[in-house]
């Protein structure tokens, strides 16, 4: 087994929030620059840049998990990551059937869908910054069905963390890990059940890429490996 | 002032709590984050939120709340209904925006 670097949670400049220096190419130079060996691609509600960073990061040596950072019904951010475009495309359709609205780009920022090359090649006009009709219980169950792993993002934060929109992390929600945008508040989330913690950096801009990681040791790296790994098996370990 | 009369003056419709409508309301509390909810709101306060989420039930019950009305129409979920029978939560569904209600409920002195 070895150690791998994670930073799972990166938008791209598909996110209308993000800076639009997001773009494949840098975010892969720019992980690799980090030290990272394995980067999550999420989006708000869309995965629609996930082909084209993959492609870059592998020329730099970087795995990417596809995902994408779905807001559900309550406005609760969870996490949604992947092994197979397939599953994640499978999702991408389910949430983009659950999302009203059409994007504002002078209000909430352009959504450019790039390619390999950097280049543009359209945008999305769907309102990305919206929620979806999707309950979190629902989306849970969805992504383990697409066998996803679903991970509650920045569960230190009030708005749109699980803690702060619900009160508490439901009882028999299936997460498979919990997101802290800071790991030193670790100590401040009160869990009715063990669950496995990660920290990412969210990053919108070049430079918060990395600045927050999770390390996995794990024999390779696959989707299965991480599960693993969140579950603790046959010595494998994920800590931050 | 008693639940049933609240019903009546803002034309909810009764989710659950159909026999619990005597209790008595004392003020009333609006949010949508939980957690606020559960640090804020006071025992007998009526809850308005647009959650559907069976959390609201469980926080509800803990902070021994009057009754939960929920906002603009939107629908619980089956099991937000099941849990409020179980916990003897009384859910209420306004077709107004939380504002509205608000406004309705401060007219008829409940503050």
């Amino acid at each position: 087994m070895r150690e791998f670097r994670a930073d799972l949670h990166i938008h791209t400049c598909l996110s209308p929030c993000a800076e639009l220096e997001m773009s494949p190419r840098n975010i892969a130079k720019e992980a690799k620059r980090k030290g990272l060996q394995i980067i999550g691609i999420c989006d708000h509600n869309s995965a629609e840049n996930v082909l084209a960073v993959t492609k870059v990061a592998a020329r730099e040596g970087i795995e990417v998990l596809g995902g994408m950072e779905v807001t559900t019904r309550e406005e609760v951010h969870i996490l949604a990551l992947f092994g197979s475009e397939d599953k994640l495309f499978k999702l991408q359709e389910i949430v983009h059937e659950n999302l009203h609205g059409t994007n504002d780009e002078k209000i909430y920022g352009e959504q450019v869908v790039a390619n390999e090359l950097d280049e543009v090649i359209g945008f999305s006009n769907k309102l990305l910054i919206g929620a979806t009709d999707i309950t979190v219980d629902r989306l849970v169950e969805l992504i383990h069905e697409l066998d996803g792993l679903a991970i509650a993002a920045h569960v230190d934060r009030e708005g749109f963390g699980i803690i702060g929109q619900l009160g508490f992390i439901p009882k028999g929600l299936a997460l498979d890990a919990l997101e802290l945008a800071d790991p030193s508040g670790r100590d401040t989330i009160h869990l009715e059940k063990d669950l496995p913690f990660v920290s990412s950096s969210d990053a919108h801009t070049l430079e918060r890429i990395g600045k927050r990681w999770t390390t996995f040791l794990m024999n390779d790296m696959s989707i299965d490996e991480l599960r693993k790994c969140f579950r603790g098996e046959n010595g494998r370990r994920v800590w931050m | 002032m008693k639940l049933q009369k609240v019903v009546q003056e803002l034309n909810l419709t009764v989710m659950t709590g159909e026999s619990l409508l005597e209790r008595e309301v004392n003020g009333g509390y609006a949010g949508d984050l939980l957690s606020d909810v559960l640090a804020n709101a006071r025992v007998g306060n009526l809850w308005i939120t647009l959650h559907t989420h069976p959390n609201i039930v469980a926080v509800a019950s803990s902070k021994d709340l009057a009754a939960i009305i929920i906002v603009n129409g939107r629908t619980p979920e089956a099991d937000t209904l099941r849990k409020a029978e179980e916990e003897r939560i009384p859910i209420l569904i306004s077709s107004s925006s939380t504002y509205i209600v608000v406004c309705k409920l401060a007219e008829l002195g409940i503050r």
